[in-house]
Order: C-alpha cells, then sequence, then structure tokens
C-alpha cells in the first residue's frame, strides 16, 4: 500500500479495495428517517385510516362539488341527492330487487360454472406435468380472446336467453382462473411432496392431504380476482341483451337519459363488488391462518 | 431388516455423482456419511429413500428390491418441510392417518411420540410458530411415528445454532437407544457424525465412492463431555484428515 493510500485511509477509516483505486464519491449521510418514498415503510395506524377514509371521501367531495356547483349540466352529472332519489324510487317499485337478484343469479351461476371447470383442469395442470402440456398452450391462446367479442356469436348458437348470458362469463373467467389455479398448485414444494411419500403417502393421498390444503388459499385468491371480472361481465352481457338485471337496468335509462339512474345502479354495482371481494377475503383468511 | 445397497451408481446427465457403492446396513446401526460438499450426500440418501432411481445397482431389504418411496424409510431434511397447515400434533399423526389404526390409538402414539421428543405442550401449536430446533423434532417424531426400518437424516441439525445443535445430538442419541431405530444420517459437521455414529462413512467426491468405513469405537453412553476425551478427539481428527485428502484429491484432478 502506498503511504498516500494509508494515509487516506487512516483519514476517512473507510474501507478501501485496492490501494490504487480513488475513493469513492462522496454519498450524502443517509437522513435518520426513511422519507416516504422509503418501500414499504410502516405508517401509524391513525394515518392509514385517515388515508382510507380520505380515499372514499375525496371522489365523493369531487362528486358533491362537481354536481351541485352547477359546473356540469345535471342531464351529465346528476347530484348525489337525485342519485339517491333514484335509488329510493328504484327501490319501492321493486325493480331495484328484481334487477339485481337477476345479475347476481347469474354471477352465481356463470361464476359457479367457471370455477368448477376452471378449479379442477387448473388442479390438473398443476399437478400433473402432462396436463399442463396439454392444455397450457390453447388456454395460453384463447385467453386473450375477449369474451364480450364472442356475444354476438353466442347469441347465434344459444338463442337470446339466459345460456349465452352465462357462457359469457364462464367464457371471460374460466380461462384466467384456470391458469391461475395451476400457478399456485404449481407451488407446492418438491421437498414437501418427496417427505410425504416417505410417510407413506400414495399420489391420491399426496393430491388430497398435500396438494390441496396447501393450494387451498392460493386458489381463494384467484376466484377472489376472477370474481371482479365476473361482475364485469355479466354488466356487460347484460348491457347488450336482457330484459332484466343491472346492465339492463343501465342500458334502459340511457335511452331515456336518466343519467342518476345509472349512478344509482352504478352505486349497486359497487357494493355488491364490496360485498363479495370481503367475504372472499374473510373466507381466505380463515382457511389461510397458517400462511400469514 | 438389513439394507444392502449393491454397487449402486447414479448419474444427472452424463456426470456421475455416485459410483459403486457397496453398503449394508444391519439393524439397530447408526451410521453416519461425511463428506465434501457436493460429494454426493444427499443423492445416496435420496437413492436410498427410493425418491430417485439408481442408474445402476440394486438397493434390497433382505433380499427384496427397494424401488420407491416408502415409510419404511423415513426421511428428515434440513428444513424439515413440516406441512404448515397442520398442528404440530396433525403433523406427527400424518402417517398413522394412512394406516388403519382407530382414532384413539392414532392420538394415543401421537401423544408418545410428542412427549419423546419433549414437545407435548405445543401439541396444537402451528410449525410457524416454532423454533428451527423444535421443527426438526416434530419432523424427526412425524418420520419415526411410522416405524420406519431406517431412519434417514439429512443434515437435519445444520442450520442450527451451536447450543441447539448440541441438544439435539443428545437427543438423537437418546431416541436412536429408546427406540432401536436404524439410522443413517449424512452431516458435513465431522465432530457431529463422531459423536452419534457407531460408524462413519466418508464420501470421496466426484463421483461419490465410500473412501472409508470407519467403525467408531466410543462406549454407548456418550455425555456432552466426551467430545473432549482423547480417543474422540483422534477419531476425529482422523475423520477429518480422510475429509480434507478427499477433498484435496478431488480439486486436483478438477485443477
Ligand atoms: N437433481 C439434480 N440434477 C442434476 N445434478 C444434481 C441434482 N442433484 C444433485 N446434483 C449434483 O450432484 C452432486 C452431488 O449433489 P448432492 O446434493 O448429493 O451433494 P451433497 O454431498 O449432499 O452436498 P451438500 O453437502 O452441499 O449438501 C452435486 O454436484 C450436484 O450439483
Ligand atoms: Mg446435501
Amino acid at each position: 500500500m502506498t503511504t498516500q493510500a494509508a494515509r487516506t485511509r487512516e483519514a476517512t477509516q473507510a474501507t478501501r479495495g485496492r490501494s490504487d483505486w480513488a475513493a469513492l464519491p462522496a454519498r450524502t449521510a443517509r437522513p435518520r428517517r426513511p422519507g416516504w418514498l422509503a418501500p414499504q415503510r410502516a405508517i401509524s395506524a391513525r394515518t392509514r385510516w385517515i388515508l382510507r377514509a380520505l380515499s372514499l371521501l375525496a371522489p365523493l367531495t369531487a362528486w358533491l362539488a362537481l354536481s351541485t356547483s352547477g359546473a356540469v349540466d345535471p342531464k351529465f352529472l346528476p347530484t348525489p341527492a337525485a342519485t339517491v332519489g333514484a335509488l329510493r324510487d328504484m327501490a319501492s317499485s321493486g325493480e331495484l330487487l328484481t334487477d339485481t337478484l337477476a345479475s347476481v343469479e347469474r354471477v352465481l351461476l356463470g361464476f359457479g360454472l367457471a370455477l368448477a371447470i376452471s378449479v379442477v383442469a387448473g388442479f390438473a395442470m398443476g399437478t400433473w406435468r402432462w396436463a399442463l402440456a396439454l392444455f397450457e398452450p390453447v388456454i395460453g391462446l384463447v385467453r386473450y380472446w375477449p369474451a364480450s367479442a364472442f356475444i354476438p356469436l353466442l347469441m347465434i348458437w344459444l338463442g337470446i336467453g339466459e345460456p349465452p348470458k352465462l357462457a359469457v362469463i364462464v367464457l371471460g373467467v374460466v380461462f384466467f382462473n384456470t391458469l391461475m389455479v395451476a400457478d399456485v398448485v404449481k407451488q407446492v414444494p418438491r421437498r414437501l411432496l418427496e417427505a410425504s411419500m416417505t410417510l407413506g403417502a400414495t399420489p391420491g393421498v399426496l393430491i388430497r392431504k398435500v396438494v390441496l390444503p396447501h393450494s387451498l388459499p392460493g386458489i381463494i385468491d384467484a376466484a377472489r380476482v376472477n370474481a371482479a371480472a365476473a361482475w364485469n361481465f355479466v354488466v356487460i352481457a347484460e348491457l347488450v341483451a336482457a330484459t332484466s338485471g343491472l346492465g339492463y337496468r343501465i342500458t334502459r335509462s340511457y335511452r331515456f337519459l336518466q343519467t342518476d339512474k345509472i349512478f344509482a345502479v352504478l352505486i349497486v354495482i359497487g357494493l355488491i363488488g364490496i360485498l363479495m371481494d370481503v367475504s372472499l377475503r374473510v373466507l381466505r383468511d380463515r382457511v389461510g391462518r397458517w400462511a400469514q | 431388516m438389513t439394507l444392502v445397497l449393491d454397487k449402486v451408481a447414479k448419474d444427472y446427465g452424463t456426470r456421475r455423482v455416485l459410483d459403486a457403492v457397496d453398503l449394508t446396513v444391519t439393524p439397530g446401526e447408526f451410521t453416519c456419511v461425511v463428506g465434501a460438499s457436493g460429494s454426493g450426500k444427499s443423492t445416496l440418501l435420496n437413492v436410498i429413500a427410493g425418491l430417485t432411481p439408481p442408474t445402476q445397482g440394486t438397493l434390497t431389504w433382505d433380499g427384496t428390491s427397494i424401488t420407491g418411496p416408502g415409510p419404511d424409510r423415513g426421511l428428515v431434511c434440513q428444513t424439515g418441510e413440516l406441512f404448515p397447515w397442520r398442528t404440530v400434533a396433525q403433523n406427527v399423526s400424518f402417517g398413522l392417518e394412512l394406516v388403519p389404526i382407530s382414532r384413539r390409538e392414532r392420538a394415543q402414539r401421537v401423544a408418545w411420540y410428542l412427549e419423546e421428543v419433549g414437545l407435548s405442550s405445543h401439541a396444537d401449536v402451528l410449525p410457524g410458530k416454532l423454533s428451527g430446533g423444535q421443527r426438526q423434532r416434530v419432523a424427526i417424531a412425524r418420520a419415526l411415528a411410522c416405524e420406519p426400518h431406517v431412519l434417514l437424516l439429512d443434515e437435519p441439525f445444520s442450520a442450527l445454532d451451536v447450543q441447539i445443535k448440541e441438544d439435539m445430538q443428545v437427543f438423537l442419541r437418546k431416541v436412536w437407544q429408546d427406540m432401536g431405530t436404524t439410522v443413517v444420517m449424512v452431516t458435513h459437521d465431522v465432530e457431529e457424525a463422531v459423536f452419534l455414529a457407531g460408524r462413519v462413512l466418508v464420501l470421496s467426491s466426484d463421483p461419490g465412492r465410500i473412501a472409508r468405513d470407519l467403525p467408531v469405537d466410543l462406549p454407548a453412553t456418550r455425555p456432552l463431555e466426551i467430545k473432549r476425551s482423547p480417543r474422540f478427539l483422534e477419531l476425529r481428527a482422523t475423520v477429518e484428515d480422510l475429509v480434507r485428502a478427499e477433498h484435496r484429491a478431488h480439486e486436483a484432478r478438477d485443477g
């Protein structure tokens, strides 16, 4: 080491690599507390609740301000009061209940069917390499076809009753959910399967007692994501061809330029979505307590 | 039951990882396999466990050939691999759920094994809440509950700190003496091997062969203090020299 380098080292007390390298450019001392941009920085419970409230209240306030100030024609943007009024009218006339039930029933049937197919298919693909090789290419392709583009075809094939609407939901959800379930099932550690085999587990036992319980929380997570998609697709299907349902109510209100009704329906759709999401999350947290 | 490996070889691709392994494990024996990293210790254990078939040679139990994994050869690896959604008791009960015994008997046996490994008070805890040492105890109890003919251990204590590791060594000796289990254990810790085993196999590297088969002539009762006895230190030095020599030879061949 040169005396020069030795002296620098003594002076700065810094670690040095090769003695003929210059010291790294000086860096500013790190701030004592990491700033707001530090990834995953903890926030206090109070801040969290304030921000959460803000997240809902801010758009609501903006809506209130915009619609009541008269800056926007109420034909385009109804006031919250008008929306609540429309909601009350629809509720008392009974059409809200009928429409909601019609949509919910379609989601439950269509999404239920899609789940039944995709969980079985995805489970098979995640468990058996041969099933993955057989199904992954074709599913990877067809999931890029937008299910909504199939509505005309489905009406030609299945008529204009319930079947095409359910089919749109199934088509829109089944492929994505299959691939997501397959991914979850594939995550089962090989070492865990091997340990189970040395405890006497046969393939059937592995599937029932290892792969299934290990994958269940992830499968519910996938369902949660795709429940939102199912809910979107039912509204789309009803927009195009239906005589009941929340989507139908939107189209109908559009004909009479009843934006307040459209807003009321959007609020109902949002509330049902939150309800579905929360219940699936509660289910997941119960089933997957071990994974936290 | 006597486990016999006859000229066992294992290739991964074109690479020979194990070569010409002849080994006879007699009932009740405690065998430790030591060798440098990559010498094929885990591969040897996986072959015995039936998780990977040998490329050449045969494995037999008293003449009957072994073709796949089974509860007669319980395997515990470094990470234990417990079922994270099952409680400690449910983990231990896994293998017992696969044999036709009554629920009551199963519960009795599980309780007994938990007692043996000192985890009765943790029966209803999920593995995520256990320490590393406790987790390995559960893994060992889970394997033992299946009453294996041989217990295979792949560096079961290498992720533990020194104190816990010594506790676990004493614990394993006790379990082995209590139950008369046959144990084949892989470790890279020579001291551990000499302390635990009645027989130490030194594996050479690339391809893994059994370079030395060394009996450990220490008394059957082994308190931790024995690690300071002259005979222990002598044996330990011998094995260390052998491992080092094999490692050097391997480096020289490669270089
Ligand atoms: N599945 C596999 N495919 C290809 N090569 C493998 C596989 N498993 C192990 N090997 C190779 O075989 C050799 C022996 O591996 P093995 O895991 O048996 O060594 P080890 O003695 O247990 O080492 P360590 O002490 O690090 O655990 C290594 O060089 C490794 O790269
Ligand atoms: Mg290994």
